[in-house]
């Protein structure tokens, strides 16, 4: 048969073949699984390749996209989710400038959104873009304010603060400042350093001759260990207390000894075996981390992974709503899986119980957090 | 500020400023010869670090298999060249010197990596397997194109500097790591505490200096690879090969790269894109040696260890901008002191 015939039966054929009874959902994830936030993306990116294919008897496309930590790759990625994929949901990205640079483009596209990035300012309430923005992760604010009920137990009255020269480093130090305010705890140094800095000794120097009570450091990743050993090599006797963006096997094998004593808020997850068999977030997390360490290897769990699974959590009890309203790759099912992670109501996920509220797209309180301590190099519970 | 304080700051700089150096020297070491700006030397201590950090935690560090790769790449290139000069008759001898030693070291290492090698042998294993990487980058990236102009050189060493930072992050993860002291110890001078391994730093830093400048002024080969520098034709009209000059150079480079990654290995955290802030201090202190002198290069990354500490003292915020921003007025000097040669093409 000549081949200009046969085009038109194959072109026929691939139709068939391809067009299904129901369109598939299809998820488009946008996270930093290379670029400076590698040791946050990796971990989500290793958490999707967990996710079930389907969800409510409906099969579920995750396409994964790594935008190397970066603003504008984040961007174009979301728009050729949106435009070639015709993606159902977004979710992404790691890293919160990212993630604010999004927020117009799914708004305008009116596809909902699932951050894994931590700032409040994403699905900050008085913007009306944010309506399609949902986010995972504890606020920073709850977590600061954790750190501040603890320094303020243990007789703390000043503070010094050093963090990243970056949006991460940026946001807790604003956030510690207003929880330090609130509890009476003066900030007498705020210093910066990049997470590449080969040394921070003169910050430290500097933070060191305020003589402040406890000191805040605002990293993520093994790049925490870098002041943390600084000080402990200048012989700081005071509390030092990290963010939970450390929480990771890695930042403990870097530590080493020098880590013990320190004092770090965190989603109670990452020591779920030591929770009380009360508390609901023990087995949901048991099942996340089980699942996770059976692929990835005995405590590879990360906290960041965490993210990911409850924006699967979310989206899978949303689904089954959504589906009631519209069929997956129309504007009417986005809206309604919109107006479903909204009325999400005391979902129990692994690093918290979200209840969703028009004015809260976050929806975790106090449960999603708890103090713990480095003990010899382990996590351990604060009582 | 006091008195402390401040000595403290100087022991910090002057120690990374001793890591610059190292660099600087292999910046202008290798700009010299091949006029290349060697971009990824700081890919090259990363990979050091790293290297020995892997080897530490007993396992065979990624740095055995890309070792592999490039020696399998680099073999073939040969195999084309003479095939296609028709000298089929050099081709056991070259598939040995450039496919068959790294795989041997590759081989080596990754047999040596299963034992629980002393500290100092681990160290030679990873200078070793690091420093091999250093003429198969030579040999793939820059030598086919060696007659091209500076620029189109440096644009190959941005792509080869991308190229190793992604595989830095495939085989080493996106964590840092550190590698043990070589000596914890610490004693007091005059109310100031001062770290052996800062010292230790600093005196290797110093050695190699020193042996650079010995190599360079009293071997014949030392005296080969300067002539090249100063003028390639008049060189390979002395028979001198060009491609043997630069294929020296860049295991020399790689060399001193290794040992800075080995060096500051206990006192930072290194990840696999550290390199590239690194290599560009180190490149701040190159270009106030004028990418020619060494022993303005060094003092140059002295200086920009120094001004770093201070400024991370003063202004933590904008450190890098200070550093940075300290290569206007060391150009603008520079462009008003020195005659300007335009470049050969």
């Amino acid at each position: 048969m000549h081949v200009r015939k046969l085009l038109p039966a194959l072109a026929a054929a691939l139709v068939l073949v391809t067009a299904p009874a129901r369109a598939d959902i299809n998820v488009g994830v946008t996270l930093s699984a290379t670029g400076p936030a590698a040791s946050l993306g990796i971990p989500e990116k290793n958490t999707f390749d967990l996710l079930p294919t389907a969800v409510a008897g409906q099969k579920i496309n995750w396409i994964i996209l790594d935008d190397g930590s970066d603003t504008t790759k984040a961007v174009t990625n979301t728009r050729k989710l949106i435009s070639e994929d015709k993606v159902d949901v977004i979710v992404g990205s790691t890293i919160t400038p990212n993630s604010l640079a999004m927020v117009d483009v799914v708004a305008d596209a009116e596809t909902p959104m699932i951050s894994m990035a931590a700032s409040a300012r994403i699905v900050d309430p008085s913007n009306p873009k944010t309506r399609w923005v949902f986010k995972t992760p504890q606020n920073d604010a709850l977590m600061a304010d954790a750190i501040a009920v603890s320094m303020k137990a243990n007789g703390v009255k000043t503070m010094a603060y050093i963090g990243f020269a970056d949006a991460y480093g940026d946001g807790w130090l604003a956030e510690m400042k207003r929880s330090a305010q609130t509890a009476g705890i003066k900030v007498v140094a705020e210093e910066k350093y990049n997470r590449n800095d080969p040394s921070v000794t003169g910050q430290i120097l500097k933070i060191l001759s305020a003589k402040p009570d406890a000191i805040l450091i605002g990293a993520s990743g093994t790049p925490g260990a870098t002041p943390q050993k600084e000080l402990v090599a200048r012989g700081y006797k005071g509390k030092v207390y990290q963010t939970h963006g450390i929480a990771n096997p890695d930042f403990l094998r870097v530590v080493g000894k020098d880590g013990d004593g320190t004092l770090l808020p965190i989603g109670p997850m990452l020591v779920y075996e030591q929770l009380p068999d009360s508390n609901p977030l023990k087995k949901s997390a048991a099942e996340y981390i089980t699942k996770y360490e059976a692929k990835y290897g005995k405590d590879s769990r990360s906290t960041f992974g965490g993210h990911a699974w409850d924006a699967y959590m979310l989206l899978a009890q949303a689904i089954p709503q959504a589906l009631k309203k519209g069929a997956p790759g129309t504007k009417e099912f986005r809206a309604a899986l919109r107006d479903a992670l909204e009325n999400t109501k005391e979902l129990v996920a692994s690093h918290g119980v979200y209840t969703m509220t028009p004015q809260d797209h976050n929806g975790l309180d106090n449960r999603a957090r708890t103090m713990i301590k480095i003990d010899n190099g382990k996590w351990v519970l604060v009582k | 500020m006091d008195l402390q304080i401040f000595a403290l700051l100087v022991q910090d700089g002057v120690t990374n400023g001793a890591v610059y150096a190292l660099l600087a020297l292999a910046l202008v070491l290798v700009f010299a010869v091949t006029r290349v700006i060697w971009i990824p030397s700081g890919e090259i201590v990363a990979y050091g670090t790293l290297t020995l950090a892997g080897l530490q935690a007993g396992k065979s560090p990624g740095t055995v298999g890309l070792l592999a790769g490039m020696a399998v790449v680099a073999g073939s290139f040969e195999v084309y060249a003479c095939l296609s000069r028709g000298e089929a008759h050099r081709m056991p001898r070259q598939l040995a010197l450039w496919a068959g030693v790294p795989l041997a070291i590759a081989a080596a290492s990754w047999w040596l990596a299963t034992f629980e090698l002393p500290f100092w042998a681990q160290i030679l294993v990873t200078l070793a397997l690091v420093t091999a990487l250093g003429p198969l980058l030579y040999r793939i990236a820059y030598q086919p194109i060696a007659e091209a102009s500076v620029l189109v050189l440096l644009i190959v060493s941005v792509g080869v500097h991308f190229a190793l930072t992604g595989l830095g992050l495939w085989f080493f993860g996106a964590e840092g790591s550190r590698t043990p002291p070589f000596s914890a110890a610490s004693f007091e001078l005059h109310g100031v505490t001062v770290s052996v391994q800062s010292l230790l730093v600093v005196a290797t830093s110093l050695a190699l200096i020193t042996a650079l400048y010995l190599f360079f002024g009293r071997t014949l080969t030392g005296k080969a690879l300067r002539a090249t520098a100063l003028n390639r034709t008049g060189a390979r009209l002395v028979g001198i090969s060009p491609d043997l000059a630069g294929a020296l150079t860049f295991t020399l480079a790689a060399l001193l790269c290794a040992f800075s990654g080995v060096l500051i290995g206990p006192i930072t955290t290194v990840y696999y894109d550290s390199g590239f802030l690194v290599s560009l201090k180190g490149f701040v202190g190159a270009i106030i040696g004028g990418l020619v002198s060494y022993p303005l290069a060094a003092a140059g990354a002295l200086f920009v260890g120094l001004i770093e500490a201070f400024a991370s003292f003063w202004a933590s915020g904008f450190k890098e901008v200070i550093v940075f921003t300290l290569i206007v007025p060391v150009l603008l000097w520079r462009s008003l002191t020195t005659t300007h040669h335009e470049e050969d093409e």
